[in-house]
């Protein structure tokens, strides 16, 4: 049991954007419920119930949701992993599975994000009429902004430039032109919180958010969900033909933690867990990043396109700038990359992001992504980051069966 | 002087103002927070050592900050003889033809006024050498 393939049996995301007139609770319905639908099952089928809402992770959304769409008993799983919390709550319902608690789950991540600005708290020190020092640093006064930033803008901007520095060829037009690619790609998504086609001219132009960033190369805060039904192989043979063909093969489900290294919490490192996830997921799946049709990575910023390039093993090491300037993740390249337009204008609503790109991948090798269809897809890899930090990498396969 | 409070504790003042760490004596992983034990090695024996105040600019980015009329700030990555410290690139120009990757820089105390008291925080940053 421990060792057999997991399926997708449904999956669904709905439009990220705005939706000022549905709470966190109609969009995880929404999502939850096509995603039943689309595996062709119900509530009454799940065993587990795994659900993330990042912004309200202390209110407990799997329940609120279950109160909406299906009281059934099942253990719920509330889970808060940072912009990973969509693979971590999939990841959930596949340790369950695999556990051998039960053999169907509902993974669910849900966000309303659409005008928070930007995210990323800086430390927390309580206003004082003298100088008192407090906290872990001894800080008498909020450190953002004189001691460095935590503010996810400044801290992704870093990390590309940190590999610039590693490994030279970078420049503030190299990634304006990794979001050019992006913003290019949102206009076949007609889920896409943003459809513009953008000229690199224009992307350089817009307002700097935090150098080499401009806004468009900023992930767009957005509101949105998207689940997942997860069934087991032996549970899947004894479903219908048309549930078989349409379900996508689990081939890797891999979540990792940053490991120690120097500097890692000065500036947090996205390397170092992302290249550890990655390589286990390819030896579980027996697959190298060679035989990707294509890939969703964790593009929250143009600048973290760039090393996960590197850090996913898509090019060699230290060669992300050669293998981007060849064309490699373009569209009609030989590893597409965010043919969904990427975090940067698809958007980016936190919980949800983990689930959404998985659905992505899924749509492809089911070949149902109509006019943006990779052609004969039958591997991707969607891969998300949180910071603090957490990787979640899932290998997807199509159906044999 | 004596009316001066470090930003953060990890700032020593005074004539040579410089960073202080928390060395793991064990593997000699360094820190700049208060420590409940190693991360690196899980060891609960830490040094105080004193860091550089000489570095490299491993990373930088410059933010718009979102108040009209505020200046911009370059947060860094400064290897500091080997040990990574972040701190924001101060007395220059905040863009990218005074700030570049691999520049040289120095420790130099950067003031956050003064509390009811009259005492002044005094934070650090780093100026570019020359």
């Amino acid at each position: 049991m421990a060792n057999e393939d997991l399926w997708i049996l449904g999956i669904n995301m709905t439009k990220f954007g705005k939706h000022p007139d549905k709470d966190v609770v109609d969009l995880a319905a929404e999502a939850a419920m096509a995603a039943l639908a689309d595996g062709g099952v119900t509530m009454a089928d799940m065993g587990v119930l795994a659900a993330g809402n990042l912004m309200g992770a202390a209110a407990g959304v799997g329940q609120q949701l279950q109160k909406q769409i299906g009281q059934t008993g099942i253990p719920v799983f509330n889970v808060a992993n940072a912009c990973a919390t969509g693979a971590t709550a999939i990841r959930t319902v596949i340790m369950a599975i695999k556990a051998g608690e039960c053999e169907m789950g509902l993974a669910v991540g849900v966000e309303k994000l659409s005008g928070a600005g930007m995210l990323g708290a800086g430390m927390g020190v309580a206003a004082s009429d003298t100088w008192t020092p407090s906290g872990r640093f001894g800080a008498v006064s909020s450190l953002e902004g004189k001691t460095g930033t935590d503010m996810m803008p400044g801290v992704f901007a870093q990390v590309g430039m940190e590999y610039g520095h590693k490994y030279g060829g970078t420049s503030f037009e190299l990634f304006a032109r990794i979001s050019e690619k992006n913003h290019r790609n949102s206009t076949l998504n007609p889920l896409a919180a943003i459809q513009k086609d953008m000229s690199l001219e224009q992307i350089m132009n817009e307002p700097m958010i935090a150098y080499p960033n401009t806004r468009a190369m900023c992930s767009a805060n957005s509101d949105g969900a998207a689940a997942a039904v997860i069934v087991s192989g032996e549970k899947l043979r004894t479903l219908s033909a048309e549930q078989q063909k349409r379900a996508v093969k689990i081939s890797a489900s891999v979540l990792t933690s940053d490991p120690y290294e120097e500097g890692c919490q000065i500036l947090p490192n996205v390397n170092t867990l992302t290249r550890m996830a990655a390589k286990q997921a390819y030896e579980l799946a027996g697959i190298g990043p060679e035989d990707l049709d294509l890939v969703e990575l964790h593009d929250c910023f143009a600048t973290a396109e760039l090393v996960h390039y590197d850090n996913l093993m898509l090019c060699p090491e230290g060669g992300a700038v050669d293998f981007f300037n060849s064309g490699a993740t373009w569209r009609d390249g030989s590893t597409p990359v965010n043919v969904s337009g990427g975090l940067e204008s698809k958007g980016h609503p936190i919980a949800a992001t983990g689930i959404a790109n998985i659905w992505e991948i899924c749509h492809h090798l089911r070949g149902e992504a109509g006019p943006r269809q990779i052609e004969g897809a039958k591997v991707g890899l969607a891969h998300v980051i949180g910071l603090g930090s957490a990787c979640g990498v899932h290998i997807l396969e199509k159906s044999g069966l | 002087m004596s009316n001066q409070i470090p930003l953060v504790e990890y700032l020593v003042l005074g004539d040579a103002p410089h960073l202080v760490a928390n060395e793991c004596t064990a593997c000699g992983a360094r820190y700049f927070d208060r420590r409940n034990a190693c991360a690196s090695c899980f060891g609960t024996s830490f040094a105080s050592v004193d860091i550089a105040t000489e570095g490299e600019v491993r990373a930088f980015t410059i933010v718009t900050p979102w108040m009209p009329g505020t200046a911009p700030y370059v947060p860094a990555v400064v290897d500091c003889g080997g040990t990574s410290v972040r701190g924001n690139v101060v007395n220059t120009t905040p863009d990218a033809e005074h700030i570049t990757l691999g520049m040289k820089v120095r420790l130099t105390t950067v003031p956050f006024g003064a509390d009811t008291a009259g005492t002044e925080a005094i934070g650090y940053g780093f100026e570019p050498i020359n």
